[in-house]
């Protein structure tokens, strides 16, 4: 503006990112960049990648100090007023407990990842975007450790996250996501990460956890969410640019591309049903539920609004995508049924729906709720009034690909349970539903590989063979797991809060706590 | 939530901003700019939709603001977007569907 003599955002851009690239000479190129060949994928011209967001090391680091700067100062702020009190209730804490366990390990994952990758793409462009992209993931796990380690001073479920991811049953639901995607080419890693996960799914990912937090008195994670959303743009930006540089460099990559959108969009899909009951189930107070978030984010944004966008290459809309939709309606009753369930064994906490909730539940889903699940909630809190608790007795038989227990149902039948089977070199393998086995068939190699929690547990690889040894192998305290009712959080908000819901003048203190 | 009534075939793109004073004013530009544009809000977000094609003007975003205002910072407001960023430059960012 005032100063003309000022470089435009292009010029900038052009050089101090892309005139940093220069062309080996004394060493074969294929030696220095020795893993983007093998996937079959063909790049005639890295020059072609485009970043819309035209970033430079001075100006990427002068945004994220300052949304650090703004996140920091909300930290502050919450511990030294004792935010926590002001949450709608400790139970709310389920989210926060499954988002620290499950999502902040990926985070880091994700900056080891970004951070090999910017090492090993030909071009500077998705060089670049990538190194951004690892210290971004850093950025998220540091923060959100951060910003939860103000709730974990009060309550339970958080205090062992990093070894929980390793060993934990519903953990390695996120954890082998993720590892499938690190173990496959760099180009598969974009399509399973930055488009699938970021830019196809990102919205009933992570949007949910934010409103949810916003409304639920959260104030940290809301402001951590936000300012990590704001560098997931970004990411999404790269998820779509990888995809649209892939498709239009050769027409060979075109069915490459389709298979891999075929296969991590189903195994995005199966990830985000644990998001579908934190939404449904585990929000004190509603934000939307699963199924307004699914259309609304995936059917009208994603099948309307993108996959019109890249039928253009000759890519069509994801395999298998007509069973997620017929899935709608039933998804997170079935999950947060199974949860309830086994939460003896989890770190968190669960239980039967307020009549209210209930009510919302039937309101928002009244094909399904009333028909097949609250008759389980009508009969679990019977069972409750009188003093017992459904918990299953016994451990779950886990899908090979997804490693969710086998709990969804037949396509167009709610009541019979899906079973796929397939024998490979003698052995018998079963999954969750046809995507799982689909995927299983393309690369049985990989997936006979998994180390499913059950099947570890009947080893005895997991601490021993009873449950209270499987708890403490997961280092589970008093509290972290099981019924929330009478829970030590359930006690300590109660002792922290007067009849009239405010907090009590007697304030907590972090020591007694964990006595 | 509100959807606005587009004939068909018509794709939206938009924008979900952190509700706070800057995207204010860089709603009121895209309000200003764009053709159909439709607001709603969630907790903590405000999402901003128009058909096709979504500009935002840094100079009408300064007229907002009152102050000067670099695109770079809408990376400050910007939550999640649907479309493709199709241009990002010192006066403009443009979302918008390519096919």
């Amino acid at each position: 503006m005032s100063n003309a003599r000022k470089l435009s955002m292009k010029n900038r851009y052009s050089a101090l990112t892309r005139d940093l690239d220069w062309t080996p000479t004394y060493v074969d190129p294929k030696a220095v960049f020795p893993f983007t060949s093998f996937e079959g994928i063909k790049i005639h011209d890295w020059s072609k990648w485009e970043d819309p967001f035209r970033l430079t090391v001075d100006s990427y680091y002068k945004y994220q100090a300052e949304k650090d700067k703004r996140l920091y100062a909300v930290l502050d702020g919450f511990a030294q007023s004792q935010g926590h009190l002001s949450l709608t209730d400790a139970r709310y804490l389920n989210a926060m407990k499954l988002f620290i366990q499950g999502v902040t390990p990926l985070e880091y994952a994700a900056h080891r990842h970004f951070a090999f990758l910017s090492r090993y793409y030909d071009g500077p462009g998705p060089r670049f975007a990538a190194q951004c992209q690892s210290v971004d993931e850093l950025r998220h796990t540091q923060t959100e450790v951060h910003t939860l380690s103000n709730y974990n001073k009060y309550y339970g479920g958080m205090h062992n996250w990093p070894e929980q991811f390793d060993r934990v049953w519903y953990l390695s639901v996120p954890k082998s996501y993720f590892e499938d995607a690190m173990s496959a080419g760099p180009f598969e890693f974009l399509i399973a990460i930055s488009f699938s996960f970021e830019y196809l799914l990102t919205n009933l990912l992570f949007v949910p956890f934010m409103s949810g937090a916003s409304f639920n008195g959260d104030l940290p994670t809301m402001t951590f969410g936000f300012s990590a959303q704001s560098d997931e743009s970004r990411h999404m930006t790269l998820g779509l640019e990888a995809i649209k540089f892939l498709l239009e460099q050769d027409e060979a990559n075109v069915p490459i591309v389709q298979a891999w959108i075929d296969k991590w969009f189903w195994r995005g899909y199966r990830l985000v049903a644990l998001i579908a009951q934190m939404l449904d189930y585990m929000l004190p107070r509603k934000v939307m539920s699963w199924k307004e978030s699914f259309e609304l984010y995936f059917e009208e944004q994603m099948l309307g609004g993108l996959f019109p966008d890249l039928e253009f290459y000759g890519i069509t809309k994801p395999r298998h995508v007509e069973q997620a939709i017929g899935e709608k309606d039933l998804l997170s009753h079935q999950v947060y049924w199974a949860l309830y369930q086994f939460s003896f064994a989890a770190g968190f906490t669960t239980t039967v729906p307020e009549d209210d909730h209930l009510d919302w539940l039937s309101a928002n889903y009244p094909d399904t709720f009333d028909k097949y699940f609250r008759p389980l909630w009508d009969k679990a809190k019977k069972v409750q009034d009188e003093g017992g608790r459904v918990f299953f007795r016994g451990l779950p038989q886990l899908c090979q690909v997804c490693q969710i227990p086998m709990l969804f149902t037949e396509p167009g039948d709610p009541m019979r349970l899906a079973q796929r089977q397939v024998v490979h070199n003698g052995e018998r393998y079963d999954f969750c539903s046809d995507g799982c086995q689909w995927i299983f068939e393309r690369e049985p190699e990989k997936y006979v590989q998994a180390w499913l929690p059950v099947h570890q547990i009947y080893q005895g690889n997991c601490g021993g063979p009873s449950v209270p040894e499987v708890l403490a192998w997961y280092g589970l305290q008093d509290g972290d797991a099981g019924e929330y009712a009478g829970s030590v959080d359930q006690q300590n908000w109660e002792r922290w809060h007067d009849h009239a819901g405010k907090a009590d003048v007697e304030a907590p203190v972090e020591a007694e706590v964990r006595a | 939530m509100s959807t606005p009534t587009t004939p068909a075939k018509v794709r939206m793109v938009g924008l979900d901003l952190q509700e706070n004073d800057d995207s204010r004013a860089i709603v009121e530009a895209i309000e200003e700019d764009n053709e159909g544009v439709a607001v709603s809000r969630m907790p903590g977000l405000v999402r901003v939709q128009c058909p096709q094609r979504l500009v935002i003007n840094q100079a009408s975003v300064e007229r907002h603001l009152g102050r000067p205002w670099e695109t770079q910072e809408f990376q400050l407001s910007i939550v999640s977007y649907f479309g493709h960023i199709n241009d990002w430059d010192d006066d403009q960012v443009v979302v918008a569907w390519d096919h």
